[in-house]
């Protein structure tokens, strides 16, 4: 049989990257096949490659056999490509109608949009793969679940017949992952090729047929579920064994690092968007909080670190209260915090490392001359910024370079240095190892527990439930702004721990 | 007040109105699209000048005002392949084009000052029609160009929601990735709505010499364009709410002139200052009602797109 797609050779750079070396990928039809690796491995360059959004600058592209180049996406559905994007294509202000006929509108004469055409067609799709939305509801009023349907659905709608998905599981919690699996095989079973990123191992060996493992930009195998254990996999991605998250035996001291005290935070339309959350870490403990995002998390965060405004309760660090305190004077009391996003709130792109490492401590020794902090003191920065990269491993050739020359990893491991140095009571890490590859997550893993045993009052959120369930000594469910369930680690699985998060178990219910 | 000047306020107001309308319209599609271009009042001047300077050569208003809508239009390009093409902070990009756009109007009309205009666009006689009382002179007597705007207005509101032209534009402000993916093109899309709103400024600014005020004088515009800028957010980016704002305003303009007629004792430059006071303060109270309610702005408005921005 001539396979659906046949990827030979292809190599794409960026500049001072080389994202695709010379990748071979070969898709019979009507399988489902996963292509994984890290992240950098040049999973989605390839995608982007083949549905037309970059070219490559060598290599060849066979579909049913007959050779192809895509110079746009509209290339590639006419050939019957579809892609269903991990950041939604959708645009929140528009129909799910709107959204799904954006660019195969079906058009009377004169341009004018034929939507009743539109919207029986919408629906034979939907019925066809047991797929429903409102097609008159706003993308905006849909959850995330939903607003991938309607991903898939645009894609189905252009009739494709080779459906990427990027990623899909990302953004979902277990029961949707489920969920979107059951809609994958239905898709199978109609006939379509299905092309799946993702690096879950799990979610790999249970839906593909065949998997393809990049690593460095390279094609490393390509392997059946059956013959291939989830290690084996992890060993094909990283090149070595895969480490895992794991905390050492507990050292928890009596003292109380940080207290919430029935905290509430509002949001515009004054309604509680954290609500009466109440929690004690003490020294030496690591309290994870699990929770589907946009569930309160980041504003709790906001509340501790003084950027929100608390309507009600009080917080108090080392059994101060500092319910009222300024950001600065929160951080020079002994707060220490590792932003969500990096670069977004954790660095400033533009200027040096050594500028960097003094941010959130510019006011105190050795960023700052003393009895005068209204001077930076460089040569004190520099050193100290030394210090952090030779103790922090921060690949980089001098503390001169901007931020942004720097990889991901590298940013955070700078960022984890850079609080871990000042020597804080209280540490709130916020998704510390969102999108690095696999050595830094280790390296930011060794500290947070180096930081547990040195008797720090740790907060972690993350959605990596490996990493909440592997590092944390307690674990809070937080959903719709409150705490609704406070569970032990060694008891839980993220699946468990996902019907928590969507609220389909309370406490009063336990799975 | 008398009947007449009620009558003649109101006249006033609908003659202004659809100045600002067409200006607000053409920069409603524009950002729409996604492209804020703050260069309408830049615009405007140039459609001003060249609508005057065409109507002097040819004694044609009506070829006056199209060389104006297709110099409104080249005009609005230039911040077209900056920001669209370019990628340039659109903001700067309009700004400029503002002040290129009043300078070179100064400079391309200097020896038209004065002039009496080449030609004119009547006010349309519907017959019966305009002799009905207080309608017939409000409604039924005005320019050619405010027709132009009503149809202009229905026209672009039926274009946005019913065609697929429309939907990939709204597509283009909301999300602009998305729009690319789906297999529109964001850059022809941007620079075609950029396009049509300058052509629509350049018709206002035409509209102004070649009717309104039929004659040139360095900084005719006034600072109008401005309003226009501020009556698409008024309108909630949304063609009928932009009219009501558009009558508004236009109403506002028409009384600095006739206050003192009313008999109001005030300084002429006090009067002046009224519409561009009452804008400001307008935009302060949708502000501050807007400010607990998600926006109705284009989600990508401002933003320029990449494409291979990793």
């Amino acid at each position: 049989m001539v396979p659906a797609i046949e990827l030979k050779g292809i190599t794409k750079r960026f500049p001072g990257v080389l994202a695709n070396d010379n990748v071979n990928l070969t898709v019979e039809e009507g399988e489902i096949h996963a292509v994984c690796g890290e992240n950098g491995a040049g999973k989605s360059t390839l995608m982007k490659i083949l549905y037309g959004m970059q070219p490559a600058d060598e290599g060849t592209m066979n579909l049913f056999g007959e050779p192809h180049t895509f110079n746009s996406p509209n290339e590639a559905i006419d050939a019957g490509i579809g892609m269903v994007h991990q950041h939604f294509m959708l645009a929140n202000q528009l129909t799910v109608l709107e959204n799904v006929i954006l660019g195969a509108e079906p058009t009377k004469q004169g341009g004018l949009i034929d939507f009743d055409t539109a919207s029986k067609h919408l629906e034979e799709v939907g019925k066809a793969y047991g797929l429903t939305v409102d097609p008159f509801d706003l993308v905006e009023s849909l959850e995330v679940g939903e607003r991938q349907r309607v991903e898939i659905i645009k894609v189905l709608f252009r009739g494709a017949k080779i459906l990427i998905f990027d990623e899909p599981t990302a953004v979902l919690v277990p029961q949707e992952v489920e969920e979107l699996f059951r809609n994958m095989r239905e898709l199978k079973a109609n006939g379509a090729t299905i092309i799946f990123i993702d690096h879950k191992l799990e979610e790999v060996l249970e839906i593909a047929d065949t998997i393809t493992v990049l690593r460095q930009g390279k094609t490393v195998a390509t392997v059946k579920p059956a013959d291939v254990s989830a290690t084996d996999l992890a060993e094909l991605m990283v090149g070595s064994e895969l480490p895992t998250p794991q905390i050492t035996d507990a050292k928890i001291s009596d003292t109380i690092g940080i207290t919430l005290d029935n905290v509430t935070v509002l949001d515009e339309d004054e309604r509680p968007i954290v609500d009466a959350v109440s929690l004690e870490i003490r020294q030496g403990e690591i309290l994870g909080i699990a929770g589907v995002e946009g569930n309160g998390q980041r504003e709790l965060v906001g509340a501790i670190l003084g950027t929100q405004k608390i309507s009600d309760g009080s917080i108090f660090l080392m059994g101060d209260d500092i319910s009222n305190k300024s950001v600065r004077s929160r951080r020079e009391n002994g707060l220490g915090y590792i932003p969500q996003d990096r670069q977004e709130e954790g660095l400033l792109l533009t200027a040096p490392l050594w500028e960097n490492a003094a941010l959130g401590h510019q006011t105190a020794k050795p960023f700052s001359g003393g009895w005068n902090q209204w001077f930076i003191d460089r040569e004190g920065s520099r050193s100290q910024t030394e210090r952090i990269r030779r103790e922090f491993d921060v690949r980089t050739p001098n503390v001169d370079v901007s931020a942004h020359a720097l990889s991901g990893g590298n940013q955070q491991k700078l960022i984890v240095g850079r609080e871990m140095v000042s020597e804080p009571s209280v540490l709130v890490a916020s998704h510390p190892t969102r999108g690095i590859d696999v050595g830094a997550q280790a390296s930011v893993w060794e500290q947070i527990r180096q930081a547990r045993s040195n008797g720090l009052a740790t907060l972690l959120i993350s959605a990596d439930l490996d990493e909440l369930i592997g590092l944390s000594d307690v674990i809070v469910v937080m959903f719709r702004g409150r705490i609704v369930a406070q569970l032990n680690p060694s008891e839980i699985t993220p699946r468990s721990l996902g019907a928590y998060m969507t609220g389909a178990t309370s406490e009063e219910n336990p799975a | 007040m008398n009947e007449a000047s009620m009558i003649g306020l109101l006249t006033a107001a609908v003659s202004f109105g659809a100045l600002l309308y067409l200006a607000a319209l053409g920069e409603l599609i524009s950002e729409k699209a996604g492209n804020l271009n703050l260069g309408v009042e830049g615009m405007m001047a140039m459609g001003a000048v060249t609508g005057f300077m065409v109507a002097l050569e040819t004694e044609n208003a009506w070829l006056a005002l199209i060389v104006a809508m297709i110099v409104g239009a080249l005009f609005a390009l230039i911040h077209g392949l900056f920001t669209v093409v370019l990628g340039a902070e659109q903001v700067v990009s309009g700004l400029s084009l503002t002040i290129l756009g009043i300078g070179m109007a100064a400079f391309v009309g200097k020896d038209a000052v004065g002039r009496p205009p080449g030609a004119v666009l009547a006010p349309v006689d519907w017959g019966a029609l305009s002799d009905i009382p207080w309608v017939g002179p409000i409604l039924f007597r005005q320019s050619p160009i405010v027709y132009f705007a009503v149809l202009l207005g229905v026209a672009t509101s039926f274009v946005l929601t019913r065609t697929s032209t429309g939907l990939a534009l709204r597509g283009a402000g909301e999300s602009a990735s998305t729009v690319d993916a789906a297999g529109h093109s964001v850059v022809k899309l941007r620079l075609g709505a950029v396009a049509t709103g300058g052509a629509f400024a350049g018709a206002s600014g035409a509209y102004l010499t070649l009717s309104l005020t039929p004659q040139w004088t360095e900084g005719v515009t006034a600072g109008r364009g401005w309003i226009a800028v501020a009556l698409v957010i008024f309108g909630a980016w949304r063609p009928g709410r932009c009219a009501i704002g558009a009558l508004l305003f236009g109403g506002l303009l028409a009384l600095k002139t006739r206050l003192q007629t009313f008999g109001v004792d005030l300084s002429p430059i006090l009067l002046s200052m009224i519409p561009y006071v009452l804008t400001i303060g307008v935009l302060i109270v949708i502000s501050i009602r807007a400010r607990n309610r998600p926006s109705s702005a284009p989600a990508a408005l401002g933003q320029a797109y990449r494409r291979e921005e990793r």
